[in-house]
């Protein structure tokens, strides 16, 4: 299935992607499962993070780098687990310099239960950031006033998310989503917390431009079945979108016509 | 004088820079630093002067969601 058009592209930053998944890379049970995943998928960009140096060798290390530019997809690093607008802003830096791009998807947590970002440092960091030149795509919760302030300071997207990192729990609460919808103009994608393609086309269908996932692939019993389960139901929801759904009805209407029917009023 | 890279203690010379810091780690690019949570391009790695008690990190990319 294939329903993406260049007229349908998605625009951030105004640079046009033929896709509107974009896949995270960690959690995979290999580096090969990994590369077969996006494969499948297609993804806008891939996301990717910085670490200090032989800290886990056994899992990154220099074939990841290896591995990153064979997919020949865009970059979008994090800023994964910083807590600080220094943090944040410090490690985008490092990572325009390591991966070359003045792409980056904002992180700033301020509760590591949940890892609910830190919306007042985030839109710190997204004003600085945005000054400095960096096209940011800032991780936030699904507040309307915070996603207005981000886009106040200079953010041409946002992404709030569905529910908690890794949970897989779906659209914890469709009615803040939906409203985001409604009053925001620029690019929306669902960042976190969708487990099923069924909770990815259901975002599309609300009009939402993207989605950001990662684990509900990575820990899939088949990632890149999976993976191509989320890409499909993506263009799914987005040419439900376009084709304008029914209204629900309170009463049922039979589809198939009355007039006629067999042995009616004959019992 | 000591400082810190990634945590790890190193013994170097007065006058060392982020070059020198990098070396002494054997580290490998692709890489980038910071000193003391400050971003130090790689084009000031052979100048930036390093102090006693400066905290280095190198980084590199990793897996991320």
């Amino acid at each position: 299935m294939n329903t993406t058009t260049n007229d349908d592209a998605l625009v951030l930053y105004g640079q046009k992607f033929a896709s509107r998944l974009l896949l995270g890379t960690a959690r995979y049970p290999s580096p090969t499962v990994l590369k077969a995943a996006v494969q499948r998928a297609k993804p806008a960009m891939v996301t990717a993070s910085l670490r200090r140096q032989g800290a886990n060798p056994a899992e990154n290390g220099h074939g990841f780098w290896e591995l990153l530019r064979s997919l020949d997809v865009p970059v979008l690093p994090n800023t994964a687990g910083c807590h600080s607008v220094q943090e944040a802003i410090t490690t985008a830096q490092m990572a325009r310099e390591v991966f070359n791009t003045p792409w980056i998807k904002l992180e700033v947590i301020g509760d590591d239960y949940t890892l609910q970002p830190d919306t007042f440092s985030t839109v710190a960091a997204a004003e600085q950031l945005v000054r400095d030149g960096f096209h940011v795509l800032p991780y936030c919760t699904e507040d309307l006033v915070v996603c207005q302030r981000l886009i106040d300071v200079g953010c041409q997207a946002v992404m709030p998310w569905a529910a908690p990192i890794g949970t897989g729990r779906g659209a914890m609460n469709p009615y803040a989503l939906q409203v985001l919808r409604e009053r925001l103009d620029v690019p929306l994608l669902v960042d976190a917390g969708l487990g099923l393609p069924s909770h990815a086309c259901q975002v599309m269908e609300w009009g939402f431009d993207g989605v950001l996932l990662n684990t509900a692939v990575a820990l899939a019993q088949d990632p890149v079945a999976m993976a191509g389960a989320f890409a499909d139901a993506v263009q799914a929801g987005r040419a439900a979108l376009h084709a304008g759904a029914m209204q629900p009805q309170q009463a049922a209407q039979p589809s198939t016509p009355v007039l006629g029917t067999p042995f009616w009023h004959h019992a | 004088m000591n400082v810190l890279i990634n945590l790890q203690p190193h013994d170097l010379p007065e006058g060392a820079t982020v070059a020198d810091a990098l070396a002494a780690m054997q580290a490998r690019p692709p890489y980038a630093v910071a000193v003391n949570t400050v971003f130090v391009p790689s084009t000031q790695h052979p100048s930036h002067l390093l102090h006693a008690g400066d905290r280095v990190e190198v980084i590199s990319p990793v897996t991320g969601g």
